[in-house]
């Protein structure tokens, strides 16, 4: 192209792309344009750490003016109605299935489309009114592939459980019989609440699907107040009425790398680049709350359903497995991460002291002035680079000794923290086997039990879901979906994980690509 | 005096396809049968100490010490090139465990087990240890809830079932073929103490599964359902039933090149024994064809 500056061509190239939706292609325009605004004041030193990508923003965007995820109080919504959007409460389950549906669309996150649909239970029970099972089944299943059409983004993610209901029991059904890649879906399992019976039939659900995450609500629970939390985007917990505003994320390889051995690791370098990524949270979240007016305009504020000071910052960490094997090496250690006694208790120092900085540490704008630490799972440009704690792919060991090695970290990381089992399709013979392994790892204190069971069609990434047919097809006609762009892209990652295990990494963003 | 150690090849703490529920499996080193289609056949020998697979090790992690093969296991990268050189069917990778080490190993994973089982190689070669860790495990009140299952060829004789009785809860038995000629050709015995131990296990209702191995071609089962199906229908209560496909992946020898059964084949096979009026059959939930 002649005569077009950097700039056009680059919105050129989007414009004329011809596998991606309009839709998709309007989201990234907005995002190249902001990133031709300048990137938010930051000292040089933390620049520096950025553009050495020792520290990374999740290419959330050079001027953030939304939340990256928001978790507005559905609920409150429901009973009240909304000025805004000229809605009286709803008096049914029709009207309240129709009232999400609308406010949905202004949810905003760092997708552009909503990360949280609402605990789907908790929210619809008060409303069934005198309508059958069937009645229900057929609203709800009409409702699933709303979501799924409507709002094509897989990070979309809705919550159910951990009481035994009637609508939890469908919406596993329904999303059982859909097998759609949206939305992704956590089942709260409580001790106290919970039957057996209906973690099985979650159990069984993952063995066809991939879906439910179970998530550890006690557990959960217990960092969180009494107006509860939610599990977003790729295992997110956030404050209900709240959110996370901007997530950063440290590279421990780089870290470790920059380090001489795992003491000047632990006292010098991990603090300063602590230090430094905090930095880089703080002038984010100024601009968002002080620049961007978010916080002062959007309807969701005034109307009580999010407040400004119930969303935290999150304070990522991943590559843990290549610091720690690292730091061994240069102790001339041969243990690995994952499998050398060691090694994790090296890890779990890190972690502890992770933790106890950003407890140390307040912040001008986050719930309770502190930011939330989160073992962040991957975009599709960690080349060799593992997510948060997990193991590297291909070295886990049995699913027993996996969670053995991993869930000593699971309590430290508040806002979110993920390990994927991989299972064999054997699996769906003997489903108690499952279910026996998901309380035993409750019992030790996992966050989150994730299984990846193999042979279906439905595959995770990193948090997500994508269908393998999907990608297979993608570069010959495109998706509907925009995680299923994402997921091919990892797909064709040079680690080849789809050759391997079926699971790949993420990428919520693809800017880099333009 | 019991014997309270056995050679042992590996344990895995997570198994959905030896028993019920989750169990830890422990796989005892050496078979009597010589199966054509073995897909272990480094498990059928005990180590002879013929030091042949010393030389070969690209890690170290084999010597040969005073006549004796030493395998040094956290040198050991798990390449396979031993197993590969041995011709004795055997490995140098195997563990001595005492039956309180195996105790120690079973509370580690307590949380994530409802069982355990013995396999290997035939276990039941080693039943003295097995009597001894039933015993014990019964025995202690943290973990009598286990459940103790073997998983076996079927060759032990009756008096070998009679000693670990009382201390097990049921046993997985292989019919690999009917025909007695055709059992002593793919697997070195006749099975004439197969079919016993499927009725002794039977009549003391501590048969936990018959398996059958479909083997397209080379095994009768699908050709003698007839038979089958009036030999089990005679247990006093109708027993479960596994049917396992064949598949030639890790298999060595003249079977390598034996064909897989399918998805249609055990249907086919299940559907007739379904009609003898057998409807305990669990299906394989994947086929490596």
């Amino acid at each position: 192209m002649v005569n077009m500056t950097t700039f056009q061509q680059q919105c050129y190239r989007i414009v004329t792309d011809s596998n991606l939706s309009a839709k998709q292609k309007t989201n990234n325009l907005a995002l190249l344009a902001e990133n031709h605004l300048p990137y938010v004041e930051l000292d040089n030193q933390t620049e520096q750490a950025l553009s050495e990508r020792v520290i990374c923003d999740m290419y959330e965007g050079h001027a953030p003016y939304k939340p990256r995820y928001v978790l507005p109080d559905y609920s409150l919504f429901l009973q009240q109605g909304s000025t805004w959007l000229e809605l009286e409460p709803a008096q049914d389950f029709d009207d309240a299935l129709n009232m999400l549906t609308i406010i949905y669309h202004h949810v905003p996150s760092v997708t552009g489309m909503p990360v949280y649909l609402g605990c789907l239970d908790t929210l619809l029970l008060p409303y069934i009114g005198n309508l059958s099972e069937n009645d229900l089944y057929q609203r709800l299943k009409r409702f699933w592939i709303m979501l799924d059409r409507n709002l094509p983004d897989a990070f979309m993610h809705a919550n159910i459980g951990p009481a035994d209901n009637i609508i939890c029991r469908l919406l596993l059904r329904i999303d059982q019989e859909l097998k759609q890649v949206a939305p992704n879906l956590t089942f709260f399992y409580d001790d106290n609440l919970t039957p057996e019976s209906l973690l099985a039939l979650a159990i069984g659900s993952i063995c066809q699907t991939g879906k439910p995450h179970i998530a550890n609500y006690n557990l959960i629970a217990n960092d969180f107040d009494e107006t509860g939390f939610g599990v977003v985007s790729c295992y997110n917990s956030l404050p209900i009425a709240g959110g996370g505003s901007t997530l950063s994320r440290i590279n421990l390889k780089e870290v470790a790398l920059r380090s001489k051995d795992s003491h000047d690791f632990l006292t010098n370098t991990l603090p300063h680049y602590c230090q430094l990524q905090l930095k880089l949270i703080e002038a984010r979240s100024k601009f968002l709350y002080e620049k961007s007016h978010f916080f002062t305009n959007s309807f969701l504020v005034h109307e009580n359903l999010i407040k400004p000071d119930r969303f935290a910052p999150m304070f990522g960490i991943f590559a843990m497995a290549e610091a720690v094997n690292i730091l061994q090496e240069k102790a001339n250690l041969a243990g690995r991460y994952g499998q050398d006694e060691q090694a994790q208790i090296l890890a779990l120092k890190i972690t502890e002291q992770l933790a106890d900085f950003v407890a140390q540490h307040n912040v001008t704008y986050g719930w309770h002035n502190k930011a939330m630490l989160h073992a962040q799972s991957g975009i599709s440009s960690d080349h060799g680079l593992t997510p948060g704690v997990r193991i590297p792919y291909g070295e886990e060991p049995d699913p027993v000794n996996h969670i053995m090695s991993v869930f000593a970290h699971h309590k430290y990381y508040r806002s979110g923290i993920s390990d994927i089992l991989t299972i064999d399709e054997t699996i769906k013979n003997n489903q108690t086997a499952l279910l026996k392994i998901c309380l035993a790892a409750f019992k030790l204190g996992m966050r989150e039990f994730t299984a990846n069971v193999t042979g279906s069609d439905l595959l995770r990434v990193t948090g997500y879901m994508v269908r393998l047919s999907d990608i297979a097809n993608f570069k010959a006609q495109g998706s509907r979906t925009n995680t299923t762009v994402l997921g091919h892209e990892a797909a064709e990652d040079r680690s080849g994980f789809l050759h391997r295990q079926p699971r790949v990494i993420s990428h919520e963003q693809n800017m880099g690509n333009y | 005096m019991s014997k309270t150690w056995a050679i042992i090849n590996k344990i895995l703490p997570f198994s959905c396809v030896d028993g019920p529920g989750n169990r830890l499996v422990i796989f005892l080193q050496g078979c009597n049968f010589n199966c054509l289609n073995c897909h272990n056949p480094y498990t059928i020998s005990l180590c002879q100490n013929c030091g042949e697979c010393v030389h070969n090790c690209p890690h170290s992690a084999l010597s040969f010490e005073n006549g004796k093969t030493v395998w040094q296991a956290n040198l050991c990268q798990q390449c396979d090139i031993c197993i590969k050189t041995c011709e004795n069917q055997s490995t140098p990778m195997t563990y001595r465990y005492s039956v309180d080490d195996i105790l120690s190993v079973i509370r580690k994973y307590l949380p994530f087990l409802t069982g355990i089982t013995l396999s290997g190689g035939e276990s039941t070669l080693q039943l003295p240890f097995i009597q001894q860790l039933f015993t014990q495990i019964k025995n202690a009140p943290d973990l009598n809830q286990l459940t103790c299952l073997i998983d076996s060829n079927g060759y032990l004789a009756v008096q070998g079932w009679q000693k670990v009785a009382s201390v097990m809860d049921g046993a997985m038995i292989d019919l690999k073929a009917w025909d007695t000629a055709l059992h002593k050709y793919l697997t070195g015995r006749d099975n004439q103490r197969v079919k016993d131990s499927i009725r002794y296990l039977a009549s003391i209702n501590q048969l936990h599964e018959v398996r059958l191995l479909l083997i397209p071609q080379q095994s009768d089962l699908h050709n003698k359902v007839a038979e089958i199906a009036e030999f089990l229908n005679s247990l006093p209560d109708k027993p479960n039933i596994r049917i396992n496909a064949f598949h030639a992946h890790g298999v060595v020898g003249l079977a390598k090149h034996w064909q897989s059964a399918t998805q249609q084949d055990v249907e086919r096979f299940a559907s007739e024994l379904q009609k003898q009026g057998l409807n305990q059959i669990t299906l394989p939930s994947v086929y490596l064809v």
